[in-house]
């Protein structure tokens, strides 16, 4: 497998494991843009535990996901007392915030960013991202997911049926942001560097964006998204190098992606992957 | 089992139940009627927790509910179904049943393990139902629809069980299935308090009505004394009773 066909896949499996750091919140009715703040808590910490204190990769991708989920366990409970624009205002200064920390910490490479030397590789990028597909369509089919499902569907009735909504939706919170931080931890061993640029406003906006365009319906929502944001780019750069009468995708590439992004949500507009395309598959 | 006792809640300056009293016993089929805007939801509403009592007090056989969190409230005994439909539109017909008796599982049980379908699936063959179990619910009829709302608030093994216009935009063969449904939860025990404009229904399933205007009770009795009350025909059954 080629370099660059290797890095491709690698970043689609970092994308759909970020990606469900937004789908579990939002599964729960929860809309969160400060995915990238979980996901610089978990590619420093883990960066930080490899780098300078010598732990192994596998045991600091999942200190990276603990880390993350405590912190957004804690600040879950401001940022559930907003709700709608003001949630989605609230996460987006939440992931600021976390940059702006990030960069004054000189020993973290500060404005530079960290670099690593562990390195993850595909094999193990793959096998995290297959465990944490597998954990969260457990989640959702256990009667937490229904919750959450029924929360995100009517919170209202929801309550009146025992469901407890702010417990549910801490938890989603939680869960999501342990999953950023596993992500993050992932994309600081596969590319040997973070830093908060790269991880900023627009990164956040992308991982909602896989969620919303794959579907929040079901785990293979966020699959979806994130296969569409990270190979339909990549398609059209390869689609203007192999053919001359599309040569023009080369400058033009990212209007053609948002012109397609717009007919996708118009032509599906609950996203890509619903419950009713789902059941119609598997009666087919 | 279930008493009101000068009960009272206000929209801003507009009070919308005013001193409302009245019991509902245990076993019996109490209707809720009354004109539109008399107030049936918003007793509802109080009884099951969704609006906050300005006034008065709400007990349930005995103990005083009144301040009880609606999310503790099924605990209780006391389920219900809505006005409009509001199933989980995105999730199937056994899933929607299943949130029935949520409160009372494991968090971490799966929903598609081998009981908990079972049972769900009883609950809607039970109620002519049988063949909806994996459909997403918002792609069924509306009939359909509500009577799933009736199964699911079946499912939380409620001892009060509140159907809020059970009937609205059914025909005549699901309104007799539904009957018939209700009869036979009545007769495991359930209590039903039923909000409904449909009076043939109310006729046929219950024993008490309590009827209600403009947020004040304003009558109560056997189904037949209702009928035959000269202020309820005024103010709520004179165009049916014509």
């Amino acid at each position: 497998m080629s370099g660059y066909v290797s890095g491709i896949l690698a970043q689609l499996a970092i994308n759909i494991v970020i990606a469900y750091s937004v789908f579990l919140p939002a599964a729960a009715g929860l809309l969160n843009l400060g995915a990238a703040g979980f996901v610089l808590i978990g590619g420093y910490v883990a960066g930080a535990l490899t780098l300078k204190a010598g732990v192994p990769l596998f045991v600091a991708i999942p200190l990276a996901g603990l880390a993350a989920g405590l912190v957004a366990f804690l600040v879950s409970f401001p940022i559930l007392r907003t709700r709608g624009v003001y949630m989605v205002l609230a996460t987006f200064a939440f992931a600021e915030i976390v940059g702006g920390v990030l960069i004054n910490i000189p020993a973290l490479g500060g404005a530079a960013g960290l670099s690593v030397t562990a390195y993850a590789g595909l094999p193990v990028v793959f096998s995290v991202t297959v465990l944490v597909v597998a954990f969260v369509s457990w989640l959702l089919a256990t009667r937490f997911g229904l919750a959450m499902r029924a929360v995100h569907d009517d919170e209202n009735v929801a309550l009146l049926f025992g469901v407890n909504l702010r417990l549910t939706q801490v938890f989603a919170f939680t869960i999501g942001g342990a999953l950023g931080g596993i992500g993050g931890a992932l994309l600081v061993h596969q590319f040997n560097f973070i830093d908060v640029q790269t991880t900023g406003v627009m990164f956040s906006i992308f991982v909602l964006l896989y969620v919303l365009m794959g579907g929040t319906q079901t785990a293979w929502g966020p699959v979806a998204g994130a296969l569409f944001f990270t190979l339909a780019p990549e398609g059209l750069r390869r689609a203007a190098d192999l053919a001359p009468a599309l040569k023009f995708l080369e400058s033009s590439r990212y209007i053609v992606f948002g012109v397609a992004v717009v007919l996708v949500m118009m032509w599906r507009p609950e996203g890509l992957v619903t419950r009713t395309l789902v059941d119609r598959i598997r009666r087919a | 089992m279930l008493d009101l006792e000068n009960v009272s809640k206000s929209f801003g300056g507009l009070k919308v139940i005013d001193q409302v009293s009245f019991t509902v016993r245990a076993g019996s089929r109490t209707a809720l009627i009354g004109p539109n805007g008399a107030g049936k939801t918003t007793v509802f509403n109080l009884i099951s927790g969704a609006y906050a009592v300005d006034q008065g007090t709400i007990r349930l056989e005995g103990g005083d509910i009144t301040a009880l969190p609606a999310r503790l409230r099924i605990r209780q005994g006391i389920a219900r179904s809505f006005q409009n439909v509001r199933l989980m539109p995105h999730l199937s017909t056994l899933e929607n049943v299943m949130l029935g008796e949520h409160w009372r599982s494991s968090p971490f049980a799966l929903t598609r393990s081998r009981d908990a379908v079972r049972a769900a699936e009883a609950a809607l063959a039970d109620a002519g139902l049988g063949t909806y179990p994996g459909q997403v619910v918002s792609t069924l009829p509306y009939g359909i629809q509500k009577r799933i709302e009736v199964v699911r608030a079946l499912a939380a093994g409620p001892r009060l069980l509140m159907l809020d216009e059970p009937a609205a935009g059914l025909n005549t063969a699901e309104t007799t299935e539904l009957r018939a449904l209700l009869e036979r939860a009545s007769a495991q025990g359930i209590t039903l308090l039923v909000v409904e404009h449909d009076m043939n229904f109310v006729r046929r399933l219950c024993d008490h009505v309590v009827v209600l205007n403009f947020g004040r009770k304003i009558f109560e009795g056997t189904p037949g004394a209702v009928h035959a009350d000269p202020g309820v025909r005024e103010a709520y059954l004179g165009a049916q009773a014509a």
